[in-house]
């Protein structure tokens, strides 16, 4: 079992949450010429790496807020919780 | 190479099984090969016997970071079944069920293939005119299938929950009466003892550290045993794919997850079919032992650790039990969990790469253990004659970028799809 810390309400069950995949992954700009490879890349490619990933969770049965969370993807130890708008360093 | 019978058998336990030849030698890398598979399981393993056996392409190499057979064929629930709608992954699936059905004879070794028939119930009225196109269309490509109404699916499953209070009624089911199940760690062991006898070089406790490409053409591959020159190199490393993508610098539409299984306690023949529910993801089937062996939904977050967690496998059984109220009583033997290659629209790839003489075999999500004849067949073609063939032509790396995508369940990543 999962235990996510939600920036708005605490540490939490994984129950409580739904998963929401690569939080790295950027829409391209809007208004601009986007190239195939460029939609290939942001609705399908994805890196997917052993290791540190940063990902979307959202505290589905709690507050609903969209989250990001720094796990890993082999040992699944959560270093870092952030809210969905924070500015990651 | 000794032949398996009913003599050999007979001479062998009267010296007590002291002169059994070895089923696979351990060689060491040479120097160079004209073909290096990466990955020594169901997949890699039947490679290399059909690029020897279809192809005479023998001077291969099977490279393997474990041991043979230790991934996921030998992880799954051994389910073998042709019952898609879709032409590409019907035709590749029933061309998958002739080599099933040949494959203890043609190998040599028993993989107690048992076509005793999988049922897919249904659960409304909308299900069923759903399973009845499934059923015509899979019946249009030469596969059986038959569609069930409740008493008929009574007759051959009187456990599974047939009373009035149940959430998920059962109105009825589509059956595929050659599917089946086979024993899973035979298939790779009898693979590896034939491609080996072709002279193949299985090495194992291998670990691929990095490729050697100049020009766009793959000249080899660095490994924790040294250098190995190739002219053609081969990925069969479903759960690794995307690590061994990232030191090609490629991107792959495939994220890489965990699925459980579990085994209960062994009890009395009880269930002579395999069972899934059709209101949520599960699936049943009983093994030569008694176990009743179940599976389900992935975890559902990206994983590299082959174990679980305890929310999903609750989630899955209680799928079971309300499929199958008796399962409640059983106490569970063993749960494991497997790494899968899931790719976005829930079908496999096998292709040609941009790299020349680079292949790619992935993105196999739920499937991979029934595909793996026909996955070997035809990636041993792609390999050998550097181009691929008209039953893997669909399973293209592009088909996301032009948009002709194979979606079957829709069935990739996103399990809530389900």
């Amino acid at each position: 079992m999962l235990h996510i810390k939600c920036p708005h309400c605490g540490m939490r069950s994984q129950n409580e949450f739904s998963y929401g995949g690569d939080a790295t992954v950027k829409r391209p700009e809007l208004n601009k010429e986007v190239t195939d490879q460029e939609w290939d890349n942001f609705v399908y490619n994805r890196v997917s790496p052993r290791g540190k990933h940063l990902e979307l969770w959202q505290h589905l049965s709690g507050c609903r807020q969209w989250i990001k969370v720094e796990r890993d993807t082999a040992t699944h130890e959560i270093f870092k919780t952030y809210k969905a708008n924070e500015e990651i360093a | 190479m000794q032949k398996y019978s009913i003599f050999s058998l007979v001479k062998n336990a009267l010296t007590g099984h002291q002169n059994w030849d070895l089923a696979w030698k351990d060689p060491n890398p040479k120097e160079e090969y004209d073909v290096v598979i990466i990955g020594g399981g169901g997949h890699g393993l039947a490679t290399a016997y059909y690029l020897a056996k279809e192809h005479q392409i023998t001077k291969v190499a099977i490279i393997e970071k474990g041991w043979i057979g230790g991934g996921n064929v030998g992880r799954n629930t051994t389910i073998i079944r042709s019952n898609y709608m879709h032409d590409e992954n019907g035709l590749f699936s029933e061309f998958g069920m002739d080599l099933w059905r040949k494959m203890s004879q043609d190998l040599n070794y028993n993989v107690m293939f048992s076509p005793r028939g999988i049922i897919n119930l249904a659960h409304s009225d909308a299900q069923m005119n759903a399973y009845a196109r499934r059923g015509n269309s899979m019946r249009l490509n030469g596969i059986d299938a038959v569609l069930l109404n409740r008493e008929e699916v009574k007759e051959l499953i009187p456990m599974a929950d047939f009373s009035d209070n149940v959430r998920f009624p059962i109105f009825g089911g589509l059956m595929q009466p050659s599917a089946g199940t086979a024993r899973h760690d035979a298939v790779a062991w009898g693979y590896a003892r034939q491609a080996d006898s072709m002279g193949v070089d299985i090495i194992q406790n291998c670990e691929v550290t990095g490729f050697d490409v100049s020009a766009g053409k793959i000249k080899g591959i660095r490994t924790s045993r040294g250098n190995i020159k190739a002219k053609k190199v081969g990925l069969c490393v479903a759960g690794s794919t995307n690590i061994l993508a990232e030191k090609l610098n490629m991107t792959l539409p495939i994220e890489t997850h965990l699925l459980q299984a579990c085994v209960s306690e062994p009890v009395k023949p009880v269930l002579d079919k395999v069972v899934t529910f059709g209101a949520g993801h599960f699936y049943i089937s009983q093994s030569d032992k008694g176990e009743m062996v179940m599976g389900g939904d992935l975890d559902g977050y990206n994983s590299y650790a082959q174990r679980g967690n305890l929310p999903t496998l609750q989630h899955v059984l209680t799928e079971g039990i309300a499929m199958m109220p008796f399962l409640s009583k059983l106490k569970m033997l063993r749960t494991w969990g497997g790494i899968m290659d899931m790719s976005m629209d829930g079908s496999p790839i096998i292709d040609k790469t941009h790299i020349e003489g680079l292949y790619l075999n992935c993105g196999w999500c739920y499937g991979g253990f029934k595909a793996t004849p026909a996955s070997g067949w035809t990636f041993a073609h792609t390999i050998a004659q550097d181009r691929v063939h008209e039953l893997n032509a669909g399973y293209s790396l592009n088909r996301f970028s032009t948009g002709h995508l194979i979606d079957e369940k829709g069935l990739g990543t996103k399990t809530w799809i389900s």
